[in-house]
């Protein structure tokens, strides 16, 4: 194509007779340079009928509104009832929340490379969280089989949920079997804001009632999602909002109302912590509305009511393996507390306001705050959750070696690293190659609900174990048929090490190298987790979990209650991993996951007004700083989950949830302010 | 050659017209890359002010004019991050003109003025008369900002600026001042909190009253709270701000009143512990 060849051509993904939201695709052009394609797409004219945008969610449940879908307006409506529908209660405390909405901001914006086959086919090269279901989706949208459509991993950048949709996928897919050439296709940061899906906006309504001496009685609770212009996960982002929103208390009586309802506001979807992160900003919020209602001490009001093993959720669910509630909140609260800010000499990078020199001292009120959350590890209510893992062991230059490939979409979270572990350990062999995550191998699942690890890592493990088992078959074989004595002697004992088949006395049998030859053992696994059921329409009662993960923070602020400022001075958590797999990643995932859960507490918002992002770079989508995040002092703990692989627990998201919810009861506690919606503005402290 | 081509963008370290070329809401036919200009990265003393390049950065402003222009250097420490202060400078946000501009205030606090130049001569035109609009300022197509004059502090300088982050933030507003020991003058200068960067003349003349009428500046004795309260009202109301973004504008308001009592106070601190120094 020459200079002016740019050519526009506009393909319809989806009957393009309605666009719903502020960002929808309505046309694809491809050129020889990003520059053709952008005045190409500048020549394209559209004729809008322009309606008035639903951009109200309390708007979007009434009868009145205008049906942005065929079913109407709500995506799905979630009742739990449990126990007594009319209880006593000594004390009630009441309170409604928002929830701003959030951003994943993954660094890397989305992009991929299309390459057709020439055969109708295409390969994509693409950062996803997970493969086969992008795969399946592009099959149906291209009408192509499957087989015709193959996905290569291609970088990391980020994800907390972003890629969890497609978003270019199909795009760049169409232009190159469209023009017959490899398409590369990348949003700009403007255009990543727009292109994903968001942290769900929540507003909650909340009743707790309870005993005079803090026993929880009944908790009410309406919790209204707003889901944006098209469906996303939010039929399971609502199901985790209502099943945790009592968050992990016990509580005999409970009546959750829950609705996602569809807006013309941006798409809203999967985001770290998946519904739990709102609704923990409203029970922690209640839970010391309830403490100062009582006088009691807030972490005390939560101990009283903390899950324990054997405690039945308000599904019903009745809770296994360990469920440390209590002892986390004592451990974080526990912990020594950082110094008040030394007057001595003043260090503006500690002050509310930082370098920008707004304070030396002056207003400035420090608090503390505790939370604790909990949320489902893996896929809920009756999803069929597995994963798929080829090990191969053969020699290569004289020494062993062992290749895993799975699908499992390595998004930074450090799967890669964790297989390698796997592997490495269950074989004994010390170089292990994790091939490049493709769809040539079965579904590993989506890297999301701090899943892989358990799911992935489990799959990689039985895969092991199936070659090792055949190693060890082979070698019992090939040593009797040697005629050596000792060959069955104690081959129970043996096992797998540095290279090598080991008795129980640590002395060598065999290498594996000498063992295998040219010989390659090969294994593919699929791992399954227990199975969940899903909620009851009408009660919402059911075992819809398969695993439970608990943390706990304690956040130390001090604002300048004159501007409206916040210095988060510290965070503290306390968290079970089950087991550690890999400790330097989990404290990574506990700092990471407790910084985006200050964001949301202190500055990430997207701000839409009439369905249109007003802030969609990061200038105005602040994220936090170096000097925003303080350090996190942790306590790991290891409880071992008798039914997980290795005892683990998804690590993931917990940082996510009650970090957030501790800073801003820290906020409250120091500016004295009530503080019913995060991100918290400065004005909001003021009253300004 | 800017006669020659008045249309083209002169680009310098680029942390504006890259940005706004990467957003995609200025495509300029062509720019004059300022880079080989030389001379624009000159600083030196010139009839008891300081004349500074256009192209000096905010890092050489904070490392190597610390000392002499406290208050910009306090500014320039809040531009951005690191690797902004590297490449940003004053004769850039001069250029764009923003109202957020983090240099804007302290020019306008110690009276700075902006040199222009074109193939007709040279031009200098004060501060407070070069913003004239939003993102608008006095030059003509022809002229480029050869540079800006400013006078080494003669008292106490403070800047102070919110951000809703802790750093590397664009101001909700901000707020400079100039303490000039040797007129016995007050100056002001908002920033991010009008269409234009602006002064507060009734605050600074209300606290000159103050200071003179208490015959503080020779007593440097202190300052009454109330009359800290009056000024902080004063800038306030000489701000014109909207809700945006980043604030609302009754938040502006509220916190330039803060700002203006606190920085004062700091300011005045200061000048009362030098005599006893």
């Amino acid at each position: 194509m020459g200079r002016d060849g740019a050519q526009p051509a506009p393909l319809r993904t989806h009957r393009m007779d309605v666009v719903r939201y502020w960002g929808e695709a309505v046309a694809l052009v491809a050129a020889d340079h990003p520059e053709h394609a952008r005045r190409a797409a500048q020549a394209v004219r559209v004729e809008y009928e322009v309606l008035k945008p639903l951009s109200d969610p309390e708007e979007a449940l009434s009868d009145d509104a205008p049906r942005l879908h065929p079913d109407g307006n709500i995506t799905r409506r979630i009742k739990i009832r449990r126990g007594d529908q009319d209880p006593h209660a000594d004390v009630v405390v009441k309170g409604e929340y928002e929830v701003g909405m959030q951003d994943q901001a993954p660094l890397g914006p989305e992009s991929g490379l299309a390459i057709p086959d020439g055969e109708g086919g295409v390969d994509l090269y693409i950062a996803t969280q997970w493969l086969h279901v992008d795969r399946d989706q592009l099959a149906e949208c291209l009408g192509l089989p499957p087989e015709k459509v193959r996905l290569t991993m291609a970088g990391i950048g980020g994800a907390f949920g972003a890629r969890e949709d497609l978003s270019m996928q199909a795009h760049a897919c169409m232009l190159a079997l469209r023009c017959g050439r490899p398409v590369k296709m990348a949003y700009s940061r403007s255009e990543s804001f727009v292109g994903h899906v968001h942290r769900h906006p929540a507003r909650m309504r909340y009743e707790h009632g309870a005993t005079r001496d803090g026993k929880l009685m009944y908790v009410r609770a309406r919790i209204l999602l707003d889901g944006g212009a098209y469906a996303s996960s939010s039929t399971a982002v609502i199901s985790n909002a209502c099943c945790f929103a009592v968050g992990p208390y016990e509580c005999a009586n409970a009546a959750i109302d829950g609705w996602v309802v569809y807006t013309n506001n941006p798409p809203c979807g999967a985001m770290r912590g998946f519904g739990s992160v709102q609704n923990c900003y409203a029970h922690e919020a209640q839970m010391d509305k309830l403490a100062e209602a009582l006088g009691m001490d807030p972490v005390d009001v939560r101990i009283r009511n903390a899950l324990e093993t054997g405690s039945s959720l308000i599904t019903g669910q009745v809770i296994d393996g360990p469920v440390p509630v209590a002892e986390l909140l004592r451990r974080v609260k526990a912990m020594p507390q950082p110094a008040a800010a030394a007057s001595a000499h003043l260090d503006l990078t500690q002050m509310p306001g930082g370098v920008s020199n707004t304070t030396h001292g002056e207003a400035v009120r420090r608090g503390v705050g505790y939370a604790v959350g909990f949320k489902n590890v893996g896929y809920s209510e009756g999803f069929n959750d597995y994963s798929t893992a080829r090990v191969k062991l053969s020699v290569a230059g004289g020494r062993p070696r062992v290749e895993v490939h799975t699908a499992g979409a390595e998004v930074g979270q450090g799967l890669v690293t964790v297989q390698a572990q796997i592997a490495g350990t269950e074989l004994g062999v010390h170089d292990v190659a994790v091939l490049n995550a493709d769809t040539q191998v079965g579904s590993s699942g989506s890297s999301s609900a701090s899943r892989q690890t358990y799911i992935t890592g489990g799959a990689v493990k039985a895969a092991c174990e199936a070659v090792r088992e055949r190693v060890l078959a082979l070698a019992v074989s090939e040593l009797s048929g040697l005629g050596r004595a000792d060959s069955d002697a104690d081959e129970s004992g043996w096992r797998l090490e540095h290279d090598a088949i080991v008795a129980a006395d640590g002395s060598t049998v065999i290498t594996l190298a000498t063992l295998l030859g040219e010989e390659v053992i090969e294994e593919t696994r699929e791992f399954r987790p227990r199975r969940t059921a899903r909620l009851d329409a009408e009660t919402g009662q059911a075992n819809a979990h398969m695993q439970f993960a608990f943390a706990a923070h304690r956040a130390v602020v001090d604002v300048d209650t004159e501007l409206g400022l916040v210095k988060v001075v510290e965070l503290a958590t306390a968290q079970d991993v089950g087991k550690a797999i890999n400790p330097q990643a989990v404290e990574g995932q506990l700092e990471g996951g407790a910084a985006q859960g200050l964001g949301l507490a202190v500055m990430e918002e997207i701000q839409v007004k009439d369905g249109v992002i007003r802030n969609p770079s990061f200038t105005d989508y602040l994220l936090p700083t170096t000097l925003d995040m303080p350090p996190v002092r942790m306590d790991i703990l290891e409880l071992g989950d008798p039914n997980a692989p290795y005892g683990l627990k998804g690590v993931g998201e917990p940082p996510t949830i009650s970090s957030g919810p501790a800073i801003v009861s820290a906020i409250r506690s120091a500016s004295g302010r009530p503080v019913n919606r995060v991100p918290v503005r400065p004005h909001d402290l003021l009253g300004v | 050659m800017k006669a020659a081509h008045p249309d083209a963008l002169p680009i310098a370290g680029g942390t504006d017209v890259m940005v706004e070329i990467n957003f995609d809401r200025s495509r300029p036919d062509s720019v004059i890359d300022l880079a080989s200009v030389a001379e624009l990265d000159d600083w030196g003393p010139e009839d008891g002010y300081l004349r500074i390049g256009a192209g000096v950065t905010y890092t050489r402003i904070i490392s190597e004019l610390g000392d002499r222009l406290p208050g910009l250097a306090m500014a320039s420490r809040t531009v951005g991050s690191p690797q902004i202060r590297n490449r940003g400078t004053v004769g850039g946000n001069l250029g764009s003109a923003s109202p957020a501009g983090d240099a804007h205030p302290p020019l306008l606090a110690s009276k700075a003025v902006v040199e222009l130049a074109s193939s007709a001569g040279i031009r200098r035109i004060p501060a407070r008369d070069f913003y004239v609009g939003p993102k608008k300022n006095a030059m003509r197509k022809d002229e480029l900002i050869a540079a800006f004059l400013i006078e080494p502090s003669n008292g106490p300088q403070q800047f102070s600026k919110v951000g809703t982050r802790n750093a590397m933030v664009i101001a909700v507003c901000s707020f400079a001042l100039t303490l000039d020991a040797k007129r016995k003058r007050v100056g002001t200068g908002i920033g991010s909190a009008a269409p234009t960067p602006v002064t507060a003349g009734e605050a600074e003349a209300f606290m000159q009253g103050v200071l003179d009428e208490g015959g503080l500046w020779e007593k440097r004795g202190e300052i009454d709270p109330s009359a800290l309260v009056r000024f902080g009202d004063l800038v306030a109301a000489a701000a014109r701000p909207i809700d945006d973004v980043r604030g609302t504008a009754a938040y502006r308001r509220h916190a330039l009143a803060v700002l203006a009592r606190r920085t004062f106070a700091w300011a005045w601190d200061e000048y009362r512990r030098k005599s006893v120094a």
